[in-house]
């Protein structure tokens, strides 16, 4: 079964990392299924993301595509060529691991120097590298100290000047930034995405911070119950989300009832028709569609135009630069309308709680799902 | 507690300060007290007799045991050298000399079999999963159950030439005359090797258990084999561990007694079985003294130079 041949030529050649159906059993008393045949295809020089709640199986893909599990179905290329039956050390990708497991007997220098040092390079090689690696994530005053004196955000840095030394083909990072506060957690998903241009290596990054996600990658997998539910970019994931749960693990979102015909829905809250581009797969009839909170508003007065959906204020939570209103529509559905404020400077103010109101849908704002 | 007196505060506060130091010198004298008991027992069973033995190493022997109390070097003369029957000319005390070396080499050899035998098994029942590993450890303090003689006397009985492994042996055809095993170096090793074994399993056992094994799939990770790993990563990290086990195999091997009487019979004489020599038939007490310190004192070289040792590589990182 090579997949390969039915793709062409010059796509082939963009996919760094193949996996092709890989499925993942835990043999035991209740067996779990990490992975269930899960394909797709990581192209080069590009920052991948696998995203998902935890036990999701993203850690399980993971530690396959490193060589610490092998898979139980399925294969795994690298550049065209079958790697899945390699041991981590034949294969030229290197990890950061989510507690950095740097070497607690070595210094700083030994630590990012160890990958060159296995690989046989000359020692001034290494030397140099190592340099080269200290100035590259900033750390150079800190050469000859013990790892274990470093604070963590050092660690991290150490960790991944290590695995980044000996040039691996891909850099797998496993929920790195977990551990760090949220002001340095910030400054490093800036310093990866950095790192990752600056070095030009394929990145593959492990997390469950679906905003971490949407600020660093190029492309994101978005995982559940060992599946991938969907690849695209950020903004594809963001704005067309195929399904209600990755709609609703990445960002904020409202699901409403409605019915299809066509390339137009209506919502059952009223409101006339909405113009959509439904999913090949989803048939006319009743389906359930996305609104995103910032797609839509909500103003004083009565419904008086086409696409005004009358609605019953409950809260109104003020959050600096933005407001959020809940609100009760006529089908009993709440929903959440986020207004920026700066919009809002110089506009008639919101409705008061149990007044009610009108609310509209920015065009294009209504996402068909396929479930 | 927020304001702390400045000094020039503290004589105006003189009832404060006198209060703070009686209960300061009140703790003082409860914890002097607490460990009343220690000292006591370490002054009476290790301090004492250390000392009874330092003066009788300097005494001449009676004639029936004990000391005559006459000053006289000849016991520690004689820990290494002989005086010539004949003419009096001092000579090396070959037959010492032979006891030592074979209570070095044959200690060294049971620190080596433990190692061998008890990394793996400390490795094993430190990878079995979490409530598996009491049942391991378990098996490993059964034989502490057992009297040490009684152990010593079954290991007999395994080993002599009408034992077990000869009838098995002979059955089978594979020897046509029993093997003499009781009575060699053979049998003093292979029994220390099993008295000692689990000293060894133990700390090694903790130190495996503590190990970090991210830092073995880290190493991994960065092209390091399987051996490269074990040599570069695991060995430096349980080292304190395998120290620990040896020095615990490796002391009590150097004066073990039961073991080498039982299973090494009157020929074979280790450095413990020297001294008691002394002390009993040899009715050589200054000698039995001198022995016996000059034992403590190679012990306590050797852990001082293996202190040393460890301390200057932390250092050098």
């Amino acid at each position: 079964m090579d997949m390969s041949n039915t793709v062409p030529e010059a796509q082939a050649h963009e996919v760094a990392i193949d996996v092709d159906t890989v499925s993942k059993i835990f043999p035991g008393e209740d067996e779990v299924r990490a992975l269930d045949g899960v394909s797709v295809g990581i192209r080069r020089n590009e920052f991948f993301t696998l995203l998902g709640p935890s036990g999701c199986g993203k850690t399980t893909l993971l530690r396959i595509i490193a060589g610490f599990e092998p898979p139980t179905m399925g294969a795994l290329r690298l550049d065209g060529k079958d790697i899945s039956r390699l041991a981590p050390d034949q294969r030229p990708i290197n990890t950061v691991f989510q507690n950095y497991a740097l070497f607690p007997h070595m210094s700083v220098a030994r630590n990012i120097g160890f990958g060159l040092e296995m690989l046989g390079k000359p020692k001034r090689e290494v030397n140099e590298t190592v340099d080269r690696m200290l100035k590259l994530v900033q750390m150079e005053a800190l050469k000859g100290r013990k790892t274990s004196a470093l604070s963590g955000g050092q660690q991290q840095r150490v960790a991944l000047a290590r695995a980044l030394a000996p040039h691996p083909k891909v850099l797998l990072l496993d929920e790195p930034l977990s551990a760090l506060d949220l002001k340095l957690r910030k400054e490093m998903q800036i310093e990866l995405k950095r790192l990752q241009s600056e070095t030009g290596i394929t990145f593959i990054f492990v997390t469950h911070d679906q905003e971490e996600a949407l600020t660093m990658s190029d492309r994101i997998a978005v995982m559940k119950d060992g599946k991938i539910l969907q690849v695209g970019s950020p903004r594809d994931i963001y704005q067309s989300p195929a399904e209600r749960f990755v709609a609703n693990f990445i960002g904020e979102s409202n699901f409403l009832d409605a019915t299809l015909s066509g390339t137009s829905v209506t919502l059952k809250a009223g409101g006339g028709a909405f113009a959509v581009t439904p999913p090949a797969t989803v048939a006319d009839g009743p389906v359930s569609v996305l609104v995103r909170p910032e797609h839509a508003a909500v103003r004083a007065g009565a419904a008086s135009a086409e696409g005004d959906l009358p609605v019953t204020i409950r809260t109104v939570v003020y959050s600096g630069d933005a407001t959020t209103v809940h609100a009760d529509l006529a089908s009993g559905e709440r929903v959440k309308a986020k207004m920026s404020n700066s919009a809002a400077l110089g506009a008639p103010p919101l409705p008061a709680e149990g007044e009610t109101a009108v609310l509209t849908i920015a065009p294009g704002g209504v996402t068909v799902l396929k479930d | 507690m927020t304001d702390v007196p400045a000094p020039s505060q503290m004589s105006s506060a003189p009832a404060r300060g006198v209060l703070e130091d009686e209960a300061l010198r009140e703790d003082n004298r409860s914890r002097w007290l607490m460990s009343m008991p220690a000292v006591a027992i370490i002054l009476c069973a290790a301090a004492g007799p250390l000392l009874v033995m330092v003066i009788y190493s300097f005494l001449a022997p009676g004639d029936y045991g004990n000391v005559k109390w006459e000053f006289s070097t000849e016991g520690w003369v004689s820990v290494f050298l002989e005086r010539d029957i004949f003419d009096g000319t001092l000579g090396w005390a070959d037959a010492h000399l032979s006891i030592f070396w074979r209570s070095l080499s044959l200690s060294l050899i049971t620190t080596v079999v433990t190692l061998v035998i008890g990394v793996p098994t400390a490795w094993f029942i430190a990878t079995r999963p979490d409530g598996k590993r009491e049942f391991w450890l378990f098996l490993i303090t059964v034989p502490f159950w057992t009297n040490l003689l009684v152990r010593t006397i079954a290991i007999q009985e395994l080993i002599r030439a009408e034992g077990v492994i000869n009838l098995v042996l002979l059955k089978l055809g594979v020897i046509q005359e029993p093997i003499q095993m009781m009575f060699t170096n053979f049998a003093i090793g292979f029994g220390m090797s099993y008295v000692y074994l689990p000293l060894m399993v133990l700390p090694v056992y903790a130190a495996v258990e503590k190990l970090d094994f991210r830092l073995v799939e880290a190493a991994h990770d960065l092209y390091a084999s399987r051996w490269t790993a074990f040599r570069r990563i695991i060995m430096p990290l349980i080292k304190p561990g395998v120290i620990a086990g040896s020095i615990l195999v490796f002391i009590p091997s150097l004066g073990a007694y039961v073991t080498p009487r039982v299973l090494g019979g009157g020929k074979n004489l280790m450095f413990g079985n020297l001294i008691e020599l002394q002390f009993g038939q040899g009715r050589n007490w200054p000698l039995g003294a001198a022995l016996s310190l000059t034992l403590m004192v190679a012990v306590m070289v050797a852990l001082i130079f293996y202190v040393r040792v460890t301390s200057r590589e932390e250092r050098n990182g």
